[in-house]
């Protein structure tokens, strides 16, 4: 219900150009979804936006700083969305955010990634920044996890950082080709893949 | 509340029999057509049908609640379409602000100002008041940065998506308060003209012809299109289609003139304009599009596409039909 108003609200149309959200056998594949990061409202709406049999195995992760502060988003994160929350600010090894990723991993789930670590506070026209390594280390320690791609358009001008009021445009969620790690290949090259990934999904998406 | 009088009953039988002639048709075509261009084709001509079927049923029903059900439709109308409008055209976040103005206070007041009867407010309101707030609410966050093209797309949206859809509800008001002052002024020979309670037959007549001859211009341009009218705007748009369907909306509107007050010449004038106003709105909307790159507003509407798609030529007539029914039968 929770997904249904968000989808209303943000009008999030999702269009999956490079693999299907359910394999033709029904069954759902494991998978890291990584996406560029503007907006509070972007995990929320990539979740939303996912269909009901993979929105129940799918966790967005999210920064506890933001998410843990006040009863309403702790209850969102927690009862609603399921959301991993990780630690931004105070890293220590017990908190470390890269092993409670890897745990969910192997407790089944999917998981909701924005690997620039914090919203751009850029305007729409532009790309992506640079991605944070903890996409990669998930990436050598789960190979068999598919990591999708995905481009979120129109959500900093729903609701830009540093604003509260909601202006209710379409949103759009694109989803891309699966990735995976090539052999010899290293963190920077493959990070930057990651990244030239969802920004052609920006190219693609405006291009039709 | 419009008693279910003769005129509703007719209008309800004659569009539901031909939203079942359409079904029909569609159904039988789809068992007959061997090739997958063709079977693309009517799938979209079913869509088509069903979602006429869903908007003449939502469109029935809210009228069938008056002046509040149709200020409460076109408002709904107008917010989609606003959003659709403002999605396209790229605005910057300076422009945050001003645009939560246009979504959530302007068109409320707008369409309040309309149920209410405050005709000296709300048709100024947008084009006056807002006009000059929204060039005043940009300027004062310091962005000037194509500065008059922000602030001109915001405008534009709302005088199309918010102040001239909302020329549609205010044909109920016409009819309703002026005809009814004019009995009070003992002018019987004008309050016969517009009968109080019967707005919504104009409103019915209007959206009706007009989204004929959109359907019109369509299927004669499919049978007989040869020469282009716009290419670059809108391809699918040729001479033959806008004549055809033009000429054959305004031939519905004469048929259906027993809601109006028009005698058969007025109607054929009236007919005219609307669907010329129409056609007009349908290719500057286009060119909206084609600006933006793409080929439909959205994806509200199945086989139609968004709002702003189904709504375009609307958005030209209504405001024309609203100002030529109020000056001829004040």
């Amino acid at each position: 219900m929770v997904a249904g108003l968000i989808r209303l609200l943000t009008g999030a149309q999702a269009r999956w150009k490079g693999t299907d959200p359910v394999r033709p056998d029904g069954s759902v594949p494991q998978r890291i979804f990584f996406a560029n990061h503007t907006s509070n409202l972007d995990a929320p709406v990539v979740w939303a936006s996912l269909p009901t049999e993979v929105r129940r195995v799918t966790r967005p992760v999210a920064a506890r700083d933001y998410w843990d502060a006040g009863p309403v988003r702790r209850r969102l994160a927690n009862d609603v969305f399921r959301a991993l929350l990780i630690e931004r600010k105070k890293v220590t090894k017990s908190n470390n955010p890269l092993t409670a990723m890897a745990d969910a991993l192997d407790a089944g789930a999917s998981l909701i990634l924005f690997p620039e670590g914090g919203r751009s506070a850029a305007d729409a026209a532009a790309e992506p920044g640079e991605f944070k390594a903890g996409l990669w280390h998930l990436a050598r320690r789960r190979p068999d996890v598919e990591l999708v791609p995905v481009f979120l358009e129109n959500l900093n001008r729903i609701l830009p950082k540093g604003d509260f009021l909601l202006v209710p445009l379409l949103a759009a969620v694109t989803f891309g080709e699966p990735l995976r790690v090539a052999d010899g290949e290293d963190k920077h090259a493959f990070l930057g893949r990651a990244r030239d990934a969802v920004a052609n999904l920006r190219r693609r998406a405006e291009g039709g | 509340m419009p008693a279910p009088d003769r005129d509703a009953l007719i209008l309800a039988a004659a569009v539901g029999g031909l939203l079942a002639v359409a079904t029909a048709v569609g159904r039988l075509l789809r068992r007959r057509v061997a090739t997958d261009a063709g079977r693309r084709t009517i799938d979209n001509f079913n869509a088509r049908v069903a979602a006429w079927w869903v908007m003449a049923l939502v469109f029935g029903a809210a009228i069938s609640f008056g002046l509040l059900g149709a200020c409460v439709l076109f408002g709904l109308v107008s917010f989609f379409a606003l959003r659709e409008m403002i999605t396209l055209t790229p605005t910057r976040l300076g422009d945050h602000h001003a645009l939560f103005w246009a979504f959530f206070v302007i068109p409320p007041i707008q369409y309040v100002c309309v149920y209410v009867g405050w005709q000296d407010f709300w048709s100024i309101f947008v084009p006056v008041y807002c006009f000059l707030f929204l060039a005043v609410r940009s300027t004062l966050l310091g962005d000037t940065r194509c500065y008059l093209e922000r602030t001109a797309k915001i405008q534009w949206a709302l005088m199309i998506c918010v102040y001239f859809v909302s020329h549609a509800p205010a044909l109920l008001t016409l009819a309703s308060h002026e005809a009814a002052g004019m009995v009070g002024a003992g002018t019987s020979a004008l309050a016969v003209a517009i009968p109080p309670g019967s707005g919504w037959k104009l409103l019915v007549w209007l959206v009706v012809v007009v989204q004929m001859s959109d359907v019109l211009q369509y299927v004669w341009g499919k049978l007989l299109g040869r020469r282009k009218i716009a290419p670059t705007v809108s391809p699918s748009k040729t001479w033959e289609g806008f004549a055809g369907g033009v000429l054959s909306a305004t031939a519905v509107g004469v048929g259906l003139s027993f809601l109006t007050p028009f005698d058969v010449r007025v109607a054929i004038g009236m007919g005219l304009t609307v669907c010329l106003m129409g056609f007009f709105g349908g290719i500057v909307m286009s060119a909206i599009k084609r600006d933006a790159g793409v080929k439909d507003y959205g994806a509200l509407i199945a086989g139609h596409g968004g709002m702003m798609d189904r709504i375009d030529s609307l958005t030209f007539a209504a405001p024309v039909f609203y100002r030529l029914v109020r000056h001829y039968y004040p």
